[in-house]
C-alpha cells in the first residue's frame, strides 16, 4: 500500500498534496499498490471529502491535539503511530518546508529508508527507482532506497501537474484514524506564523520579470538589469543570495523561500538556476536564460539562451529594444 | 555554551560535473572544493552566539582526508577546535551514514547547540541535522533565520547534580523558522537542541591572517566512524545511476556576437514568443 500524507492546515490543503498524490499514482502504476490519502490535523472532513474525488483507494482522516499547531515532536510521534497502524510500503510527501522539518526525523525514529526532492518514478530492472537532482541540478540521479519498508520519499514541488491527477470512477470511501500519543511530550513551542514585512511587490501579476542571480557581480551592477527592466517594461526581481546580500530588498526575491511567478517573459540575468529558484517561476510563459556558463542548469527550462557575457549582451538587448 | 557546528566540503560553484566509470558518483579528482554555503553561515551564527554568550565553537565534519581543508577555514575564521571522522566513503555517504558519523563524535561532548547548514549544495538531502537530533534525542528546528538564548544557555553541569530551585530558568531558544513564500515563525525550545541554518541569516566573515595563523595551532581531533554494533548506520539508499538533466523544454541557444545576438533574441520574443510589443 501506498501512503501518500496531505498537508492541510484547519481545512485548507497545501496544493502540492494533489501533485504527491499524482506521484502516487505513477508509483502506483509501476508497483501495483492501491493507494490511501492521510488527512491529518484539525477540521479534516471538508479536504478528506476533496481529495476523495481522486482514484485512490481509501481516505483517513487523522484528528488529535498533537498536530495542532505544528511541531516536529508532534508530528513524528503521531505518524509513527499511525503508520505502525496501516504498514504502508511507501510514505509519500509533497517536499515543503512543513515536511523538510519532520519527515527525516519520522524516518530516523522508524530507522527507515527516506529519499527527499523526488521528481520522478521509474522502473530500473525489478527495482523502483526515484529520480532526484543533485549538485544543485547540474546531475540527476536515480536512487534505490535500501533496507525493509515503509520507504519514505518527498516530492519535489511542481514535479508533477495538479490537472493530472487520475479521478476516481466513485468518491472514494473516508474513515478516521485514531492514534494515542502524548501530546505533553511536545518540546517545541511554536508561536503565530506572520509576515516579515507587508508586500508591497506583487510579483505575481507582473506581466514580465527581469531576474537578477550572482552572475551580477555586485550591488553597482544591479543599474544594468534594472535598465533592461526599464526597456521591457518589466519588474526586478532576484535570486535569494542577491536578496541575502541586500542587493535587492527581500520582497523582490523569486523561489521557495520568496514569491511565485508565472510571467508572459522572464528573463533570467546571470542565475544558474538552483532548484530553490526554479520553483518560484519555472511556471514562467517563455523564458530566456543569459549566463556565462553553458551547463547552468537554468538553460535547461529556459526557450531562449544567450551563452555570454551578460554586461556585453544586457546592454546590446537594451539597443535591440529601443530599434 | 559549547556550540557544534557541522560543516561538509561540497565541489566549488563553477564546477563542472564528470562521471567516474560506472556512473555512479563523481570523478572526485576533477573537481575542486569548498565549505558549503549554508553551512559557512551556520558557523558565523556560532561565532556570534560565543561572542555575545561565551563558550566554545567545535567544528564537525564526517568526509575523506580532504574535509581538513574546510575545517583549517573553519578554525581560521574563529572556531576553537574541530573533530574530523575520517573516512573515504562519507564522501558520497547518505544523510543516515552521516549523521551516525557525527553522532558518534559528539555523542560524549555535551553540546548545548548543534548548528548545522539547512541542506548542502551536492546530495542536498536536507536531513542531517534532522535525523542527528532524533539520534540524540534533542528538540530541532529547520531553516532558521534567528536565533535568540534565553538564560545564560549554558548548562553548567549535568541537570542531576543542578541545585534544585524553584527560580531556575530553564536555558532554552527562541529561533524564527522560515515558512514558504515569505512567512515566518517564531518557535521556542529547550536546551539542548539542534538547529539548521539558513543562509543570509547574517553576514559572513572572512579569515584574518592572524586567525590563518591561529588556525595551526588549534586542536582536530581525528575520529573513525561508528561500527554497526557501536551505532553506525547502513546506507538506506543507492545511487544506480547518475547523469546529465534531461532538458525539459527545447532551449534555442542563440549563437553570434552580443550585438547580434541581442539582435536575434528581440526578433524571436517579438514574433515567435510575442511577448515584446
Amino acid at each position: 500500500m501506498i501512503l501518500v500524507i496531505a498537508e492541510q492546515r484547519d481545512g485548507k490543503l497545501n496544493r502540492a498534496t494533489w501533485e504527491t498524490i499524482v506521484g502516487a499514482q505513477q508509483l502506483a502504476g509501476i508497483s501495483e499498490a492501491p493507494i490511501m490519502v492521510l488527512v491529518p490535523g484539525t477540521n479534516t472532513a471538508g479536504v478528506a471529502g476533496d481529495l476523495a474525488a481522486a482514484h485512490v483507494g481509501d481516505v483517513i482522516t487523522l484528528e488529535h491535539p498533537a498536530l495542532e499547531p505544528y511541531t516536529p515532536d508532534g508530528f513524528t510521534a503521531t505518524f509513527h503511530d499511525a503508520i505502525g497502524q496501516l504498514s504502508p510500503a511507501y510514505v509519500l510527501l509533497p517536499h515543503t518546508y512543513q515536511t523538510r522539518d519532520f519527515a527525516p526525523k519520522l524516518a530516523a525514529r522508524m530507522d527507515r529508508a527516506i529519499l527527499t526532492d523526488v521528481t520522478a518514478v521509474k522502473k530500473a530492472g525489478e527495482q523502483v527507482a526515484f529520480v532526484r537532482p543533485m549538485f544543485q541540478g547540474k546531475l540527476t540521479a536515480d536512487v534505490v532506497p535500501q533496507g525493509p519498508p515503509p520507504h519514505f520519499v518527498t516530492f519535489q514541488i511542481g514535479a508533477y501537474r495538479v490537472d493530472q491527477v487520475a479521478k476516481g470512477a466513485a468518491p472514494a470511501g473516508v474513515r478516521a484514524l485514531t492514534v494515542t500519543v502524548d501530546a505533553a511530550a511536545i518540546r517545541e513551542k511554536p508561536e503565530a506564523p506572520f509576515q516579515q514585512a507587508k508586500q508591497a511587490v506583487d510579483l505575481s501579476q507582473a506581466e514580465r520579470i527581469v531576474s537578477v542571480g550572482r552572475g551580477i557581480k555586485e550591488q553597482a551592477n544591479i543599474t544594468v538589469a534594472q535598465q533592461l527592466a526599464d526597456a521591457l517594461g518589466a519588474e526586478i526581481a532576484a535570486s535569494r543570495p542577491i536578496c541575502d546580500s541586500g542587493w535587492l530588498p527581500m520582497e523582490r526575491q523569486v523561489g521557495s523561500s520568496g514569491q511565485t511567478v508565472a510571467p508572459k517573459l522572464y528573463v533570467a540575468l546571470g542565475i544558474s538556476g538552483a532548484i530553490q529558484h526554479l520553483v518560484g517561476m519555472k511556471g514562467s510563459n517563455t523564458v530566456v536564460a543569459i549566463n556565462k556558463d553553458p551547463d547552468a542548469p537554468i538553460f535547461e527550462i529556459a526557450d531562449y539562451g544567450i551563452v555570454g557575457d551578460l554586461f556585453e549582451i544586457v546592454p546590446a538587448i537594451i539597443e535591440a529594444v529601443k530599434a | 555554551m559549547k556550540i557544534a557546528v557541522c560543516i561538509k566540503q561540497v565541489p566549488t560553484r563553477d564546477w563542472h560535473p564528470r562521471l567516474n566509470d560506472d556512473k555512479t558518483w563523481i570523478r572526485e579528482q576533477d573537481a575542486s572544493f569548498e565549505m558549503n554555503e549554508p553551512d559557512a553561515y551556520a558557523l558565523e551564527e556560532a561565532l556570534r552566539l560565543k561572542e555575545k554568550h561565551g563558550g566554545e565553537v567545535v567544528v564537525c565534519s564526517a568526509g575523506p582526508a580532504r574535509v581538513a581543508q574546510v575545517i583549517r577555514e573553519a578554525l581560521a575564521r574563529g572556531a576553537d577546535r574541530a573533530i574530523h571522522v575520517e573516512d573515504d566513503g562519507l564522501a558520497s555517504a547518505d544523510a543516515f551514514v552521516t549523521s551516525a558519523a557525527l553522532a558518534g563524535a559528539m555523542k560524549d561532548e555535551q553540546f548545548d547547540l548543534i548548528l548545522t547548514g539547512l541542506q548542502s549544495d551536492d546530495q542536498g538531502f536536507a536531513q542531517v541535522g534532522v535525523i542527528l537530533a532524533e539520534r540524540l534525542d534533542r528538540p530541532h528546528a529547520t531553516i532558521i533565520m534567528e536565533v535568540q538564548v534565553a538564560g545564560d544557555g549554558a548548562r553548567q553541569e549535568p541537570p542531576s547534580q543542578r541545585p534544585p530551585s524553584p527560580l531556575h530558568v530553564t536555558p532554552g531558544l527562541r529561533v524564527k523558522r522560515e515558512l514558504e513564500g515569505g512567512w515566518f515563525q517564531w518557535v521556542a525550545m529547550p536546551l539542548p537542541a539542534v538547529l539548521t541554518i539558513q543562509s543570509g541569516i547574517n553576514q559572513l566573515r572572512y579569515a584574518t591572517l592572524k586567525g590563518i595563523m591561529a588556525a595551526k595551532k588549534k586542536e582536530i581531533r581525528k575520529a573513525a566512524p561508528p561500527s554497526a554494533a557501536s551505532g553506525g548506520s547502513a546506507p538506506k539508499q543507492k545511487i544506480v545511476s547518475l547523469y546529465a538533466p534531461e532538458k525539459g523544454k527545447k532551449t534555442q541557444i542563440i549563437g553570434g556576437s552580443p550585438a547580434e545576438a541581442a539582435k536575434e533574441l528581440v526578433r524571436r520574443l517579438r514574433d515567435e514568443a510575442r511577448v515584446l510589443a
